[in-house]
């Protein structure tokens, strides 16, 4: 292994490639250090307000419900954690899934910043769906509603892979102007007289949908439905973290989005059609995070208001979650289990207040999570510049 | 010190790595004169200024300015040192004018602000001294090549450059610009600066040169005065001899042509002509090289051939199959197997393994997948058989690409190629970075291809390659094909042809 560092990189590093090495040295070292950097820091900041740090973690933990899982927690402890632990698993499954959609995009090279969007698209068709077809049996409901999320997901997203492979479009731009046209849209499609607006006519004023069927949402199984308990919808998210493997690692196609991610010059060279790539990956991203926003709303949310269109922002962790799982389907639901477990332990219900101010909390895990991808994306954005200057230079300074 | 050349470098060796881009060059520019800097692409000319700039460190060899060593670790160093470049990519601001862009570093100051009027005061008295007409309100992105060229050598000579380094200079200006800078450099010689002139144009070298040294493959190979040389002896010494490898053909038995190029021209990424009205056959059963100097066409040409570029004009068939249109997956399963000259870039996906790298034209046929699902069990079994028949060393199936030598990734990229039993070869570097014995393996497969049936377009910067391996030789210059010699003929007379002489 005494091949030099310019023998080792190819001369059109990409951002896949980069990670790849990078991650490749540093293991899963790098991942754990990151966190770790982000706990430290965020363990000064939380000094800094006059807290113990130190009993602040303490109480998050708790309120994340991991605990539930020591066999020495007494009887009350453990309804408290089973509660807890129940919250945070809702939280983990659209994780998961905005997670898979911005790793398997990255997995081709690409930046898909859209979750957000596609997330939201996948929620009011999967509310539309969920709250029409009254008689239709439950099963069928469900996976109907579920269907319409996920292709409307891809619908959504594929919108962003098309202009790139059609026009060279930045997918980065593209996939963000994508989620804010998202976003209005779905503020207006549920707002006062608009088509989705509820039938209710004791909520006229309401800018809120229908609510979903009770045949289509999914079945609570662990904890209380009236308590928002744990609904199947974890099951979904883990099989997705299974399909995202399989696709990637035992398919064709895996096979032309990693090489396309690696080197889209030796792919192009092959015969692979890499544009093809670019738009199949694009909607498989969307699939991902239109099932979580599917899935979010037949498993909890039930109906969606302009309000919550408008305020919900946790798509975006999956940008994070990707990142510190390096893009694979056992660290997404690592990193997807982190941050649920951050946000529902910073939460208001789940926070003691006499220990840390949950207002103050939640402000926590943005920061965390920040700290996350400052850490990691930092590298990657520089060599990804420098890869896209040198490819540009012609004449070249060089032997 | 008086007789001291104004600038020696001596024994300078430079490696990257395995590569030896500088080999004990020795180089001696005396004060007042034009020393140009002969040699191909790849000979080392860039290597050897940038060391001298302080861009890289030379692992042996010493820098000699005015007779006193000097260490240069940096270009603002060699600036101070008064040594100036003139790259052959500007590196001037376009918004700005030509009196900023020529204080940038540097800039008079009246208190915390520009000095606008000092540096334009400056720029007209450097003007008229050096005999470089600019306008110095001018922006720079008004004002024509040739003239920003000439805002750069002001830059340079602003800073107080008494050796200045210019870097293939005419190759964007007209040859009227060229002439009027070659006034300019002569004008520059008679006020004590001393010129270094990096090109591998021979006209122009004759020209303007008092004397050239000859580099290639990193190794300095003479210097010669000007007067009394010629294109022909200059081209010689450029493309030589070297090492020589002989390969044993058999008798050639010719058959159909298999690749046919009509009229076939092509821009490049910049939309510049770089194929220029090509026309050529490759029958089955022969070898043709394509003999040329670096950049001349050929990347583009086999880019064309490949479907990786359409070509603007021109037919190109493939046994009798027309692909001109045809993108590379066509272009592949129409039986042409390419053997890429950056195998970094085109030639492998180094993050892959051997066995995934070995699948990159065939993972969708039912020997490797059914119904979209891949089985990796018949990827690594291929993979094994592959690897011992063409002599891969250092990994196995799993191992990952990037971590292989050179040679061996070479060799990964042939079995690949030739594995899919191709109608036409598209051999381009083949050899490039390899050790004697995998280059001779290497030509040992080609002439077995050859002796097979198969249709070969060797396309290599080796002049000695091309020569023993080729059954015909055609050269390329400017992106034309100039001459058909056969592979016997003299290095003097392929270096004529392929440096741009020998016409009319």
């Amino acid at each position: 292994m005494s091949a030099p560092p310019e023998e080792e990189l190819p001369p059109n590093i990409t951002v896949a490639t980069r990670m790849a090495t990078f991650f490749r040295g540093g293991g899963i070292i790098a991942p754990l250090i990151t966190v770790l950097v982000a706990f430290l820091a965020g363990g000064l900041v939380v000094l800094a307000t006059g807290h113990n740090p130190i009993e602040t973690y303490s109480a998050i933990f708790k309120g994340t419900g991991f605990n539930w899982i020591f066999p020495w927690l007494s009887e009350d402890d453990r309804i408290i954690a089973a509660l807890n632990l129940q919250q945070t698993l809702i939280l983990t499954t659209p994780l998961i899934l905005t997670g898979l959609a911005v790793a398997f995009a990255f997995r081709c090279g690409l930046f898909n910043i859209g979750g957000q969007g596609q997330y939201i698209i996948g929620s009011i068709f999967a509310v539309w769906v969920g709250s029409s077809f009254e008689g239709m049996p439950a099963l069928l409901h469900v996976l109907v509603a579920m269907l319409a999320g996920i292709a409307m997901g891809a619908v959504w997203a594929g919108i962003a892979g098309l202009l790139k492979a059609l026009a060279g479009t930045n997918e980065v731009i593209s996939t963000i102007m994508l989620n804010w046209i998202a976003i209005w849209t779905g503020v207006w499609v549920f707002n006062l007289g608009s088509p989705l607006q509820n039938d209710n006519s004791d909520q006229v004023d309401v800018p809120v949908s229908n609510d979903v069927v009770e045949g289509a949402k999914l079945p609570v199984f662990w904890g209380d439905p009236q308590l928002q308990g744990l609904h199947l919808g974890i099951f979904v998210a883990l099989a997705a973290l299974v399909v995202f493997w399989v696709l990637l690692n035992r398919t064709t196609l895996g096979y032309e989005v990693r090489a396309v991610g690696f080197n889209p010059d030796a792919a192009e060279a092959s015969g692979i059609n890499v544009r093809r790539n670019y738009i199949l990956v694009m909607a498989i991203c969307g699939a991902f995070a239109g099932l979580g926003g599917a899935l979010d709303l037949l498993g909890w949310q039930f109906r969606i208001a302009t309000n919550d269109i408008q305020t919900h922002t946790l798509a975006f962790f999956g940008i994070a979650v990707a990142l510190l799982g390096r893009n694979t389907a056992i660290g997404t639901l690592l990193g997807a289990l982190l941050f649920a477990g951050l946000i529902t332990g910073t939460s208001v219900r789940n926070l003691d207040p006499t220990v840390f101010e949950p207002q103050l909390a939640t402000n926590l895990t943005y920061m965390i999570q920040g700290l996350v991808v400052l850490l990691i994306s930092t590298d990657v954005l520089v060599v990804w510049l420098l890869g896209r200057r040198r490819k540009r230079r012609t004449a070249a300074v060089a032997a | 010190m008086a007789d001291a050349p104004a600038l020696e470098l001596r024994g300078i060796t430079k490696r990257f790595g395995t590569l030896v881009a500088n080999h004990a060059v020795d180089f001696e520019l005396r004060r007042g004169e034009i020393h140009a800097l002969l040699g191909e692409n790849g000979a080392g000319k860039s290597t050897l200024m940038n060391v001298l700039y302080g861009l890289h460190q030379p692992d042996e060899g010493q820098i000699l300015l005015n007779g006193e060593p000097v260490t240069i670790d940096s270009p603002r160093r060699a600036i101070g040192l008064g040594i100036g470049m003139v790259h052959q990519h500007f590196m001037l601001v376009p918004v700005m004018t030509v009196a900023e862009n020529l204080v940038l570093g540097a800039e008079p100051r009246s208190g915390p602000l520009l000095d606008y009027k000092a540096a334009a005061a400056r720029v007209r008295e450097l003007s008229s001294k050096f005999g470089l007409a600019v306008d110095p309100d001018a922006k720079v992105q008004d004002i024509g090549v040739g003239t920003q060229q000439r805002v750069e050598i002001l830059r340079a000579l602003f800073r107080g450059a008494q050796v200045l380094v210019l870097d293939e200079p005419t190759a964007v200006l007209t040859p009227q610009e060229a002439q009027d800078l070659f006034v300019v450099l002569r004008r520059l010689t008679e006020e004590g600066t001393s010129i270094v002139f990096i090109s591998h144009k021979l006209n122009e070298v004759l020209d303007i040169a008092d004397r050239v040294t000859v580099l290639r493959r990193g190794e300095k190979i003479d210097t010669v005065p000007t007067e009394g040389a010629t294109e022909r002896s200059l081209a010689g010494l450029m493309v030589g001899r070297e090492v020589l490898l002989r390969v044993e053909k058999p008798e050639q038995k010719v058959g159909e042509p298999l690749l046919e190029l009509e009229h076939v021209s092509a821009t490049d990424d910049r939309g510049l002509p770089a194929v220029n009205d090509v026309s050529l056959q490759v029958r089955a059963g022969e070898i043709v090289g394509l003999a040329g100097i670096d950049a001349n066409g050929q990347s583009e040409l086999i880019e064309a051939i490949m479907g990786l570029r359409t070509p603007t004009e021109g037919k190109i068939t493939v046994a009798g199959h027309d692909v001109t249109h045809a993108g590379p997956r066509e272009t592949l399963d129409a039986g042409v197997s390419h053997i890429a000259e950056d195998r970094h870039r085109r030639g492998l996906v180094l993050e892959f393994d051997l066995a995934e790298n070995l699948c990159l034209r065939e993972y969708k046929t039912p020997a490797f997948s059914s119904h979209g699902f891949l089985s990796p069990k018949k990827m690594v079994a291929r993979a094994r058989t592959l690897l011992k028949e063409f002599d891969v060393r250092g990994g196995e199936p799993e191992t990952r690409a990037g971590s292989l030598s050179g040679g061996n990734q070479q060799k990964v990229v042939i079995a690949r190629e030739l594995s899919a039993a191709p109608k036409v070869i598209i051999a381009a570097q083949p050899t490039r970075g390899l050790d004697v014995g995998a280059i001779e393996f290497v030509h040992r497969r080609l002439v077995e291809e050859r002796d097979a049936g198969k249709a070969v377009l060797l396309v290599s910067l080796e002049l000695e390659e091309i020569r023993s391996l080729s059954d015909r030789v055609l050269v390329i210059y400017e992106g034309r094909i100039v001459a058909e010699l056969p592979p016997e003929s003299s290095e003097e007379d392929f270096g004529v042809y392929m440096t741009g002489g020998g016409r009319g």
